[in-house]
């Protein structure tokens, strides 16, 4: 075995390229969850839109060690995108996200010129407030937007003709976890390339990548329009599962969230992020459910021992049982 | 030109309990590098006790507010000492996640304490009529807020610039490993500037609680002004956060009075604008 | 023609000159030393010929090409590569991807978004090499936070020589390493290619008599004395200055 299949074999440091078998496992598994619990297929869609958005986040935050506040901006303006996409020009569920995508890559091209420029703090800042001035600009085109009453009163055509939406949310489910799905196979690939790798670099090393010719700000830039497509995407398949858009989609509370989900997960290597949405979201469900203040002593305490953890233990675990698994189909992780 | 010099007081009262409240963030990302996104939650603390003496142990105005003040910076010092300290060695990413941790924690201790409702601060019968200066009448509290707050200025300058404490904080901002090998003992510098920021922070929660309710959602809910401010005026420096705050106090008053359809809209659109010309703060040159 | 060529470089910090009026020219195959006090402005005219500092008057030429308003990176891209005094490397990134990054930034494969970065085996290949002829197979896939300085030292060096350069410009290689590793640093400058013009930057004198032979002086920011190693080394106001001063390092 030469050197390149030993090493595509295995895995470099968390950027695993999964063997397809994986990915039929995990279908198998998206469809053990269906049969497990048919009354609660609207929590799981949410986790699966939530998943990908905070997938797209790990992009930024993650891989290119710029922690943002603003990712909302890219799903709200991607879930607006495709609902008035359904309500202006047609019903086409799969066009309507093409237009959800591409609209969160734009607001991504646009502020990410400016913003890819800065790091850390000021970095922080400034994504604050574009989402905040996105928000601002949302609330204020009601006519466009619905305003604080939210964007309503488009209809969604069956996907491929056939499957509905409706309330019962069976479509729904399996469109959300399918584009999941495909979603996290498109971003492992984009990230274990050579881009993906200098991604990485720039966040352990700025300094070096430039020195070794690498401009820092075009990578960047690409990387942010690649999160926002997806970001869009999230948004759009939420605009069309739930048939609404809120204010709240492009608000500074989910942008908050969507980085507590990541780091509750893990950074740095797309599962951590699907983890995170599920632990997080599960644990909403449940203790909010009895008190709304309660889960912020939850939520809380969990993000205080997390940052205590050593570095990546939730991931080492993950690992430890992600390398079991895989044995089990022969290879080595 | 009533209008103008209305936003104008308006503003500048604003813009000093923004100051008041933030400089110390400012001091403290400044001097430990700490991104301690709970500081909202010492100045709601501060808020909450001043209420609770002064409403329910009938203390004095005043005294109501000196006490308050005092047990804020006691529970910042012990806080600082025992938990924030561990954290300043740590990425950027997980003192923010720890600390907003730790404000989830402290909204939800506050909602099982004392409920989710607004608490008022009573104010003593002098400090409720109005005063006029030469051809204004304003009220009487915020004619009070903005002395204090140039109190508070006055107060730090005399610190940072007359004292040898003051010394100590400058060079231990400067370059703390260079400080502690002259002797400073960085770690009290450390605990006291904490504790004295969380003690500002508490004056501005009860100077501002008219302006900003005090509600267990507070810190959150006030947590990117602060953040704005700070970022704007530059990490640990105090008059860059005085400008940044009373700047930014105006506009936000002005957009309110003239603009209100807008939201924060100005607010966030000067944020970008001097982040992007000075992104290490209003004053700075680096 | 030479290879790289200096001409009247100036550089202030308000009214201190870190640079006064640099001149110099270097042939293919040339190694050169930079030698001079503390202070003396070696770094900051390094990293002026690298494009990291903007010099106030002067140019720059690399192959005949005025290359004084190129940013870094475009330097880099024609071979015009340094290291640095402090080591910058990834801390946690294993060093054969470090050095895989540094080829396909030269080869331009570090815009592709679609091959696993393992699939490149021409460029593994070259990267697993260039570590063995430092001797540093076994640390392949290790992190810079595992290894020993001078391993690390060295693997800057690996990742200079990766990127192909015409014109290197060493900064303190052996700043930083014990005695112990210096050998393997020591070797490593021995074997650098033939045609390649070196600059180094440099302390330990043994290093620079043994290594260069051309010096060049510097101090307070200007040429003191550019000449052969005997030269310099009998130059009475260098050793007044310089090496007569207990200099022995």
């Amino acid at each position: 075995m030469d050197r390149s299949e030993s090493l595509r074999a295995g895995a470099v440091r968390g950027i695993t390229f999964f063997p397809w078998q994986a990915y039929l496992a995990a279908l198998v598994f998206i469809a053990v969850l269906y049969w497990l619990f048919p009354g609660n297929l609207l929590f799981l869609t949410r986790v699966a839109i939530l998943a990908l958005l905070v997938m797209s986040l790990d992009l930024v935050t993650g891989y290119a060690g710029l922690p943002t506040l603003g990712h909302a901006a890219l799903f709200g303006m991607g879930a607006y995108g495709a609902a008035l996409c359904a309500k202006h020009l047609t019903g086409d569920p799969l066009l309507g996200l093409a237009v959800a995508s591409g609209s969160g890559a734009l607001l991504a091209l646009v502020s990410g010129l400016f913003l890819v420029r800065y790091q850390g703090l000021a970095f922080l800042m400034l994504t604050i407030a574009v989402v905040q001035v996105m928000q601002n600009i949302a609330s204020k085109l009601q006519s466009i937007t619905g305003g604080d009453d939210g964007l309503s009163g488009f209809e969604v055509a069956p996907v491929f003709g056939r499957f509905e939406f409706d309330m019962f949310g069976v479509t729904g489910y399996w469109y959300s976890m399918i584009l999941l799905l495909l979603s996290f196979i498109v971003l492992q690939r984009i990230m274990s390339s050579p881009f993906g790798l200098s991604c990485v670099g720039i966040r352990e090393n700025r300094d070096r990548m430039s020195a070794n010719g690498t401009r820092i700000y075009p990578q960047l830039v690409k990387l942010y329009v690649i999160a926002g497509a997806f970001a869009g995407l999230a948004g759009g398949i939420s605009a069309q599962v739930n048939q609404i858009v809120g204010l709240d989609s492009m608000g500074f509370e989910l942008s908050a969230e969507a980085l507590v989900m990541l780091v509750l997960g893990g950074t740095g290597n797309l599962v951590g992020a699907i983890v995170g949405t599920a632990l997080f979201s599960g644990i909403h469900h449940f203790a909010a459910t009895a008190n709304p203040f309660h889960w912020l002593f939850v939520i809380g305490g969990l993000l205080m021992i997390v940052v205590f953890l050593p570095k990546g233990a939730l991931q080492l675990v993950a690992r430890r049982l992600a390398g079991r698994v895989l044995s089990l189909f022969g290879r080595h992780a | 030109m009533l209008q103008l010099s209305n936003i104008l007081i308006d503003g500048v009262v604003y813009g000093m309990v923004l100051f008041v409240i933030s400089v110390g963030l400012s001091v403290t990302m400044g001097l430990m590098r700490f991104i301690n996104l709970a500081h909202g939650a010492f100045a709601m603390a501060g808020g909450y006790l001043a209420a609770w003496l002064i409403r329910e142990q009938g203390f004095p105005f005043f005294a109501g507010l000196a006490l308050a003040i005092a047990a804020t910076m006691a529970l910042a010092a012990v806080l600082e000492a025992f938990v924030f300290r561990r954290l300043y060695a740590r990425t950027e990413l997980q003192q923010v996640l720890f600390t907003i941790g730790f404000t989830f924690f402290f909204i939800a201790s506050v909602n099982f304490l004392a409920g989710a409702y607004i608490q008022q601060i009573p104010l003593p019968a002098w400090l409720q009529g109005s005063i006029t200066l030469g051809a204004r009448t304003l009220p009487t509290q915020r004619v009070l807020v903005a002395a204090m707050g140039l109190g508070v200025v006055l107060l730090l300058w005399l610190l940072i610039v007359r004292t040898r404490f003051g010394i100590w904080l400058r060079a231990s901002v400067d370059n703390s490993a260079m400080s502690s090998s002259l002797g400073i003992n960085i770690r009290l510098v450390q605990c006291a500037t904490f504790a004295f920021g969380a003690g500002l922070a508490a004056l501005g929660g009860v100077l501002g609680a008219e302006l900003m309710p005090l509600e267990p959602y507070y810190p959150l809910k006030y947590l990117v002004l602060m953040l704005v401010v700070v970022a704007v005026g530059g990490l640990g420096s105090v008059s860059g956060t005085l400008c940044a705050a009373l700047l930014l106090g105006i506009v936000d008053t002005a957009s309110k009075y003239l603009a209100s359809g807008f939201g924060n809209f100005f607010f966030y659109a000067a944020m970008i604008l001097l982040l992007a010309l000075r992104p290490h703060g209003i004053l700075r040159r680096r | 023609m030479s290879l790289l060529k200096i001409e009247s470089l100036r550089k202030s910090y308000g009214g201190l000159k870190v640079t006064d009026d640099v001149s110099f020219a270097l042939s293919e195959g040339e190694r050169m030393a930079i030698i001079g006090p503390n202070g003396a402005g070696k770094t900051t005219l390094i990293s002026q010929v690298a494009g990291a500092l903007s010099s106030d008057s002067g140019r720059i030429f690399l192959g005949g090409e005025d290359i004084t308003a190129w940013p870094g990176h475009r330097r880099v891209g024609q071979g015009l590569v340094r290291t640095f005094q402090i080591s910058k490397l990834a801390p946690d990134i294993p060093v054969i991807d470090q050095l895989a990054l540094a080829i396909h930034q030269r080869d331009g494969s570090i815009r592709n978004m679609w091959r696993h970065k393992d699939s490149y085996a021409q460029v593994l290949d070259e990267a697993s090499a260039i570590l063995r002829s430092l001797h540093l197979s076994a640390a392949e896939r290790r992190t810079p936070s595992e290894m020993a300085y001078g391993d690390q030292r060295l693997v800057e060096v690996a990742l200079a020589l990766v990127l192909k350069p015409r014109v290197l410009l060493l900064d303190e290689p052996m700043a930083g390493v014990p005695r112990s590793e210096a050998q393997l640093i020591l070797d490593a400058l021995e074997r650098l290619p033939a045609k390649l013009a070196v600059i180094i930057i440099e302390h330990d004198m043994d290093l620079v008599f043994r290594f260069a032979q051309r010096i060049l002086v510097l101090a307070n920011g200007a040429v003191l004395a550019d000449g052969t190693a005997d030269e310099i080394r009998n130059n009475d106001i260098v050793r007044a200055v310089y090496l007569g001063k207990g200099g022995n390092s």
